[in-house]
């Protein structure tokens, strides 16, 4: 067993950090604060690949392993949760799906744009009434002649109403449930496409979260993902994958936390001394650590196995419920060490508490990851 | 076309460095390594050379096998090849600065060198002049500005109390200031791609350098002990910062 990097490995890693530092720690309290949408940041990591992490060079992409991967999310996640969603979602779902389950054509058609930070990818599941049922979702697909056409709306969408490609899951065939669900590309300005809104959130507000409208919304025939009836199953597959970026993201996010935390403890003197050297501090700082490298070597741990092409759905959804929860004990701590001063927007803590909940929620919650763990302890 | 030779160290990262309080001494067991930030600056401007004129850029380092890590960093930043020499024990400036001059002189037709001005860890500034001398070529020290032609180069240098502007000819000596540029980060493609970039190792012997004595013997490395004197004017601003200007006067901080 050996928990060291490669090379290449520290080098992604380290690549990031500087990128991460220099670029987005100093503009990540405005992304914030003034909701803005860090178009020439994304641009920046699009050139230093980090937009195309899970397509190969071929179709314009700089494919790295997973485990690097979750060490890039992990740098990026530290500085800045809105970018670290924005680009985690881009890569592990919308760019993911395209190229995991599209054809040929449609690789080569919509990946090499999306590669480059030039143009972002989205990914709609989430529906008003289909959250963590997703098998639920209503809104439907209905071949036309050469067209199938979309109804329907969709919630929560990452990157929604910016992205120049959204896949769409829909009902093909009613009767089937979750094997009538499809797959379909549905890129920016096609008619019926219509933006309902961005939501206003509590905290990752730099990222864009849309409601998303499908009225009568004609794709050509072709632009159908995988088989028909594929599109739930290849939508899980899609999941699986992500839930281990974003317990990379959630770590990055403790990380963060905690190094706010080590910074303001040796500074800030109460009682004569250095807050870091009264106990009841040190132990808040300690557990934080300890738990932040479980989570961390659960992550690496879902990453190694997806990299080996063994099963990793149990260990993924292990690190992502453990990873956003530890999290979240994190940024509360974080801002219980900075006392006062912690509740106040002076300190970036209270915009890591604000942004880490969606973590226990977004790309599947944490009581949908303990189903999963269940059903794999065959419960 | 230029080609270029740029001298980098593997060094501490010094700001992790501690000191040991009972001995004094700094303890360097588990400090991350790194090359020396200006070495950076000076691959480049290496690199934005080649990018107007063309040629390759090889990356020489004197320093202990893993140094073979960080030179990768390097070849994924753009040089095309790395050259490692094994540093000997107890090598001083004149050992390494030969042993680079060696290096340049077997890898032969070279147009420029550039180092740092100086490594962050013993900043003594002298590597750069040491290979012009012992190479017999012009140098260009504390260069901030670097304008290189097909077969001469023009630097603006900072002389501390002045600025200067030299010319001269290739092949050429040029050490650079932090000032110069802000080096590129690596994209994954060229982190990736650096895997197969070559990295030759050559031995102290075959540059002809085994029976050479080191001239200076490092006997002993302190650390230097900073305090603070916690010293707060509580009067109102102007008073406090009259009586702050006089203390710094008094300790002749202020020049």
């Amino acid at each position: 067993m050996d928990f060291s990097l490669t090379p290449e490995q520290n080098m992604i890693r380290d690549m990031v950090r500087e990128f991460a530092l220099k670029e987005i720690r100093p503009i990540a309290a405005d992304t914030d604060r003034e909701g803005k949408f860090p178009w020439e940041t994304i641009r920046k990591m699009g050139a230093l690949g980090l937009m195309g992490m899970t397509v190969p060079s071929e179709y314009g992409g700089s494919k790295i392993d997973v485990l690097s991967y979750t060490l890039a999310l992990e740098e990026i996640g530290k500085v800045c949760g809105s970018t670290g969603l924005t680009m985690e979602a881009h890569n592990s779902l919308g760019v993911g799906h395209i190229f995991e389950r599209g054809s040929e054509e449609q690789r080569r058609k919509y990946l090499p744009r999306l590669l480059t930070g030039e143009g972002l990818a989205a990914w709609a599941l989430t529906e008003p009434n289909a959250g963590s049922d997703a098998a639920s979702l209503q809104t439907t697909a209905v071949l036309e002649g050469d067209e199938w056409v979309l109804n329907g709306s969709k919630q929560f969408i990452t990157n929604g109403s910016i992205a120049d490609i959204i896949t769409v899951m829909a009902k093909t065939d009613k009767t089937k449930g979750a094997k009538g669900i499809s797959a379909f590309i549905v890129p920016k300005g096609t008619p019926g496409l219509v933006y309902g809104g961005e939501e206003d959130k509590m905290g990752l507000r730099g990222s864009v979260t849309s409601q998303l409208a499908f009225q009568d919304c004609r794709v050509p025939k072709e632009n159908m993902l995988d088989e028909p009836g594929m599109g739930f199953i290849g939508a899980m597959q899609i999941l699986d994958r992500g839930r281990t970026a974003i317990g990379a993201l959630a770590v990055g996010l403790a990380q963060g936390a905690l190094e706010e935390c080590l910074d303001y403890a040796k500074q800030r003197v109460q009682f004569g001394r250095p807050i870091s050297k009264h106990q009841a501090i040190q132990w808040k700082l300690t557990d934080m650590a300890t738990e932040i490298e479980a989570a961390r070597l659960l992550v690496h741990r879902a990453a190694f196995l997806e990299d080996r092409g063994v099963p990793f759905s149990k260990e993924a959804s292990m690190a992502k419920l453990y990873a956003s929860e530890i999290a979240v004990k994190a940024a509360v701590e974080a801002v219980q060490v900075h006392g006062g001063y912690g509740f106040t927007k002076e300190y970036p803590v209270e915009r890591l508490f604000r942004d880490v909940k969606l973590y226990t929620i977004g790309e599947g919650t944490s009581e949908v990851q303990r189903m999963v763990i269940a059903k794999h302890l065959g419960l | 076309m230029m080609n270029i030779i740029v001298c980098a160290k593997q060094v501490v990262d010094v700001g992790e460095i501690k000191v040991n309080p009972s001995t004094n001494k700094p303890v360097l067991e588990g400090i991350p390594k790194k090359i020396s930030d200006i070495d950076k600056n000076a691959l480049e401007e290496a690199i934005r050379i080649k990018e107007k004129l063309g040629g390759k850029i090889t990356v020489m380092t004197v320093g202990p096998p893993d140094a073979k890590e960080k030179i990768k960093e390097l070849l994924a930043m753009g040089a095309d090849e790395g050259v490692l020499i094994p540093r000997p024990q107890g090598a001083d400036y004149h050992i390494v600065s030969k042993l680079l001059s060696k290096g340049i002189e077997k890898l032969g037709n070279v147009d420029l060198v550039l180092c740092g001005e100086a490594s962050i860890d013993m900043f003594s500034g002298q590597v750069g002049p040491r290979i012009a001398g012992f190479l017999d070529w012009p140098q260009l020290t504390y260069s901030f500005k670097v304008e290189a032609e097909a077969g001469k180069v023009k630097a603006h240098r900072n002389m501390g109390d002045r600025m200067v502007v030299t010319e001269a000819s290739c092949p050429a000596v040029l050490t650079v200031t932090k000032e110069i540029n802000e080096p590129r980060l690596p994209s994954l493609m060229q982190i990736l791609g650096s895997a197969r970039k070559p990295i030759h190792e050559w031995t102290v012997s075959e540059l002809g350098m085994d029976k050479e004595p080191a001239r200076v013997l490092e006997k002993d490395l302190r650390g230097v002990k900073m305090e603070r004197k916690n010293i707060v004017f509580k009067d109102d601003m102007d008073n406090a910062v009259e009586q702050l200007a006089e203390k710094l006067a008094k300790e002749g901080l202020l020049g």
